[in-house]
């Protein structure tokens, strides 16, 4: 029996002909990583290892991003360790004004590419196996021995295929692929494993609707989600890569401890209601709710087509008085190519409040916390109880553009119902 | 070297880390503040009866939920010896290991031991005998780097050893 992608890349990080799904390896990895938060534990761990300098300065990476720009004295504080141990050790640091959510800043600056192993501590570092690479979120602790060893204990996973065939429709994309699946399969459907998303539908799709695809991998309780490098993956490494590469693919009798196929020609827009992402409904079959705040962001759906969308719909149009819409870009490069093209004066015209990049809001930490009963549509990955904020307020996950058309509508609602 | 004897406490499926150790003692981080609390929010007694080396058994996805980890950490401060359960959520399994905690995936096991039996678990072979039912049981044997790990102490022990014997890739 052949392997999957993740056990070939896997194998190749730890001089093995042959992986088997369940055997515990110790594997090198190519890049590490750590945010604000997770950092400074880090960081104290790697002080108990004894240790002067990481593996190599330049496959680590440092990035302000969760309370960034700092929310409080505690998170200065915090961000402030991270960087003096980023600045002191030569580690790939990027400050306000140049930095941006990692998940986004990190393969688009070509940090992270095809091939790679890739350790970081926060859980959606799933992301960047859209580029064809393993790379999977842990805790602080295997961070930091990871930072100073260039290797890293690793169970294989037994790998989940998911084909999806058919052509999307108008405002369908990555988030709603996503959202069902892990609607079919529930927020445990992909426990210990990978995921390899494969299919003639995903081939259609940008670099950038696929990191949204990969990033919500986690949301299933998956290890890691890959796809197989094609001419749109290439097209986009090769204008940014750090350093060399290597495509590598699952052989064509790999073995899947499951298989799933779906038709995505006919999927509508979908919407993950109060309090869970796997609970997940057809737009047209999601209650017409009125709504507080809308947020269009995060790692999950940050990116410059993903505000191109929502831009869209609020052009010429106005946000619903009762509404607050946060537009925040994912990077500051985003940020830049948004102000360039016009969308942020779109959005400000619209009456949106658009900010500098940050986590913020995704995660309640600041700049659109949600006080009691207040309802959010978010663009972002998660909305279990207090996600964003008091406990009973109620967050629904959909893509940037019904994000867009609440926040015109005041409720949650549909392109077509605004445009 | 590594076996643990010790007698069974039994859980069943889905417990998480909040009710391993609820999030108000989140403020503490030593093995010893958190030990008093481990497991209180689904058996308020269960710090009283553990003895040292004591084993929890539980069903499917033991440890489930969030990263932190002061969930293992308790369970360590409270004495117990091993985890033996159907399967462990990742981030707990990861976390369990690297802060040297135990843990074997063994379904035969569970299915095949009651409250207060007395176990011996040989981590290095993987075999769990269970002395009052005089039945045995085989999980996963852990492979040697795994067991140099957790006769370390954890990931940063076993890795400051690593560094100190020149293995650093």
């Amino acid at each position: 029996m052949g392997m999957t992608l993740a056990e070939k890349i896997l194998a190749a990080h730890c001089d093995r002909k042959e992986l088997r799904a369940g055997e515990l390896i110790n594997c090198r990895v190519d890049f590490v990583l750590a945010n604000d938060v997770t950092a400074p534990l880090a960081i104290g761990q790697f002080r108990r290892l004894g240790v002067e300098k990481p593996f190599d300065a330049q496959r680590v990476a440092m990035v302000p991003s969760h309370f960034a720009p700092n929310k409080d004295i505690k998170s200065a504080e915090n961000a402030k360790v991270m960087r003096e141990f980023a600045l002191e050790q030569g580690i790939v640091y990027y400050e306000q004004g140049r930095a941006g959510i990692e998940h986004v800043l990190l393969p688009d600056d070509g940090w992270v590419l095809p091939g790679d192993v890739v350790v970081g501590a926060d859980s959606h570092t799933c992301t960047y196996g859209a580029l064809g690479c393993f790379a999977t979120g842990m805790g602080s602790t295997d961070i930091a021995c990871a930072m100073a060893t260039g290797d890293i204990w690793m169970r294989v996973p037994e790998t989940m295929k998911m084909t999806y065939r058919g052509r999307l429709k108008p405002w369908v994309g990555g988030k709603d692929i996503i959202l069902s699946t892990i609607g079919d399969i529930g927020t445990d459907g992909a426990l210990y494993r990978a995921i390899e998303f494969q299919g003639e539908a995903l081939s259609q799709l940008s670099m950038e609707q696929r990191f949204t695809i990969t990033n919500m991998t986690i949301e299933a309780g998956g290890k890691a989600g890959l796809m197989v490098p094609d001419a749109v993956t290439l097209g986009y490494v090769r204008a940014r890569a750090k350093r060399e590469w290597r495509v590598y693919e699952p052989d064509p009798d790999a073995g899947y401890v499951e298989e799933h196929e779906y038709d995505v020609g006919e999927l509508e827009p979908m919407v993950a209601l109060p309090f869970s992402p796997d609970n997940v409904v057809p737009l047209s079959k999601a209650p017409r709710v009125e709504i507080d705040q809308v947020f269009i962001g995060s790692c999950t759906n940050g990116r410059l087509s993903d505000l191109r969308l929502a831009a869209q719909i609020m052009e010429g149009r106005q946000v619903h008085p009762r509404v607050r819409c946060m537009v925040i870009p994912a990077s500051n490069d985003v940020y830049l190519a948004a102000l360039k093209e016009g969308l942020l004066t779109v959005f400000a015209e619209a009456g949106c409040a658009v900010s500098t990049s940050t986590c913020g809001p995704c995660l309640g930490g600041y700049m659109g916390v949600l006080a009691e009963g207040e309802r959010c549509v978010s663009t972002s990955n998660r909305n279990f109880p207090g996600r964003m904020g008091h406990p009973k307020a109620e967050v629904y996950l959909a893509n940037p553009a019904v994000a867009a058309a609440s926040a015109i509508a005041g409720r949650l609602a549909g392109p077509e119902e605004v445009v | 070297m590594l076996t643990l004897r010790g007698r069974v406490h039994k859980f069943g499926a889905n417990i998480d880390t909040d009710v391993i150790i609820p999030a108000r003692y989140l403020n503490m981080y030593t093995p010893e503040e958190l030990a008093p609390h481990c497991l209180e929010g689904v058996d308020a007694e269960f710090t009283r009866r553990v003895q040292p080396g004591d084993v929890i058994m539980a069903e499917t996805n033991f440890g489930c939920g969030s990263s932190r980890e002061h969930a293992p950490l308790a369970i360590r401060g409270a004495g117990v010896g091993c985890v033996v359960a159907k399967s462990f959520a990742r981030i707990f399994y990861r976390n369990a290991i690297n802060l040297g905690l135990p843990i074997l995936e063994c379904p035969e096991a569970v299915d095949g031991s009651d409250p207060g039996d007395e176990l011996a678990v040989e981590l290095e072979s993987g075999t769990i005998r269970n002395l009052t039912k005089e039945m045995q049981f085989q999980a996963k044997p852990y492979p040697e780097f795994m067991l140099e790990l957790l006769a370390a102490g954890g990931l940063v022990e076993y890795t400051t050893r690593r560094l100190a014997a020149g293995k650093r890739s």
